[in-house]
């Protein structure tokens, strides 16, 4: 996806992306790509391939096939994912343990105290708010430190307060990465996108809708912001 | 300590039960002894029984603690070397369709009248309960669990150590309960089969000579160690796997998120 002018710079390219499902083609021939630096976002209904899709680029397998050209990539998904036997300091760390390398405590510690969990490094992920756990989550991807960060819908589970502030939060600790966000919640799209995509159709297709004329996280009382969700709950609709 | 009073009130409950029985039916001691002819051969037969009972204890909790590492390894190695799944777990399988009393006495025969015989059953009974518990905690891991993993580009044996052994803790402690049930069954049975020592070569004589009353004791000695053992299992691994919490008969959880 994203304008075609060829001195762009892609974090990630996908050509010829493909899936089909008991013989009906999910999607077929689609090209991606995400322009580096950027927040892409991805709406689209239930079942169209979104996760799909997110998961070819992330080499997670699942039965998309394409040729994938991507920068190292995090991911993180709507199940916070944290392990219950770990505290949330040793779960923040997971991925240098996984790797068999050092864990920076030091950094994980930091990046805890941004999110506002300075006090709860040593406390189980039982003991904290849904919000909190994807706070956690949230610092496990950012742990990774990679340019590209998958997200699949990781504030859906969270309710309308909660998942504005965890929006903002992850505006401001991702900003410079390459994000691709699938989510189910337009406003979500129009807050955070830089891109916003709608995938639909069978076999699908993706169509470009125009973002808000303002630097994200886009403030929701803004009537740009709010017109442009009516458009987009509109076309969802259609 | 509630759960203590209610094992008391059972107990007493039992031997009114028990009592009642022998007095209205009016079984001769050599037949039914009333709990207290029980506990006077219990407190008159005390030193002969303790040494076999130490016999008997020492049997169960070695065929435990080898039966349980037996388990665990080749649960783990069932769930990490496809090989091994293809032709080893038939063969765990097949172990268990002998039956342990069949093969009771070829372990006498080979192993001897001593106490390794009654471990190396002991070890035969443990040893599947929790290889297949493991195994099945091990092979039903969060797949989300798993793409994270995958995602941060961790090798297979690094999943399997930092996530699915932690994980599948929980369901190898139901298995390791199990097993710590049924460990008096290997030690028992072979010391029937034969032995010089134990628990159930005491009560096999005593009730070849009609010392029922002995026998009865010897059999509460058993019991009272099994129960004890059993309970003292569970509250470890209670505190091995603290992260899993009981909600069979609690009260629902308050949300976290609410105000």
């Amino acid at each position: 996806m994203g304008g075609s002018a060829p001195e762009m710079e892609f974090a990630v390219d996908i050509r010829g992306a493909s899936l089909s499902f008991g013989g009906v083609p999910l999607f077929d021939g689609l090209d991606v790509r995400l322009e580096a630096g950027l927040w892409t976002c991805l709406l689209g209904p239930s079942g169209v391939g979104k996760s799909s899709l997110l998961r070819l680029i992330a080499g997670l397998g699942g039965g998309a096939a394409g040729r994938v050209r991507a920068a190292p990539v995090a991911y993180m998904s709507q199940d916070d994912l944290l392990l219950p036997w770990a505290s949330v300091l040793d779960n923040a760390v997971l991925g240098a343990r996984l790797r068999g390398e050092r864990p920076d405590f030091d950094r994980a510690r930091i990046l805890l105290g941004q999110v506002g969990l300075a006090d709860s490094t040593s406390a189980r992920p039982a003991t904290l708010s849904g919000g909190e756990r994807q706070r956690v989550a949230l610092v496990r991807t950012l742990m990774e430190d990679r340019p590209v960060v998958l997200m699949d819908e990781p504030f859906g589970s969270l309710d309308a307060i909660t998942r504005h502030a965890a929006q903002d939060l992850a505006a401001r600790l991702l900003a410079g990465r390459t994000v691709l966000l699938v989510t189910h919640d337009p406003l979500e799209a129009l807050r955070l996108g830089d891109r916003v995509y709608v995938m639909t159709g069978r076999p699908a297709a993706l169509e470009a809708l125009p973002a808000p004329d303002l630097a994200p996280p886009r403030d929701v009382r803004d009537p740009a912001v709010l017109a442009a969700q009516g458009a987009l709950l509109a076309r969802l609709a259609a | 300590m509630r759960a203590a009073l209610r094992m008391a009130v059972v107990a007493a409950g039992l031997l009114v039960v028990w009592q009642a029985v022998v007095s209205i039916t009016g079984a001769q001691p050599f037949i039914l002894p009333g709990p207290l002819a029980v506990a006077a051969a219990l407190a008159k037969h005390g030193g002969l029984i303790l040494p076999h009972a130490g016999t008997t204890l020492a049997e169960i909790l070695l065929g435990l603690c080898i039966g349980a590492a037996l388990g665990a390894f080749s649960a783990l190695v069932v769930a990490h070397v496809r090989p091994a799944r293809l032709w080893l777990l038939p063969v765990l399988v097949a172990s268990q369709a002998v039956p342990v009393f069949a093969i009771a006495p070829v372990l006498v025969l080979w192993l001897g009248y001593g106490m390794a015989s009654k471990v190396a059953m002991a070890v035969l009974i443990i040893f599947f309960p929790v290889t297949a518990a493991f195994y099945d905690g091990l092979s039903r891991t969060d797949p989300g669990w798993l793409d994270l993993a995958r995602s941060m580009g961790a090798s297979r044996w690094r999943q399997l150590l930092h996530l699915r052994i932690p994980a599948a803790l929980p369901a190898c402690a139901s298995g390791l309960r199990v097993a710590t049930a049924v460990a008096p069954i290997g030690a028992i049975v072979g010391e029937w089969v034969g032995a010089s020592a134990g628990l159930g070569y005491l009560m096999l004589h005593a009730n070849a000579r009609m010392q029922v009353d002995l026998m009865f004791a010897a059999l509460i000695v058993l019991a009272a160690m099994a129960l004890t053992l059993y309970f003292t299992v569970d509250r470890l691994l209670r505190l091995a796997v603290p992260w899993q919490a009981d909600t069979l008969f609690q009260e629902p959880a308050k949300d976290p998120n609410a105000p």
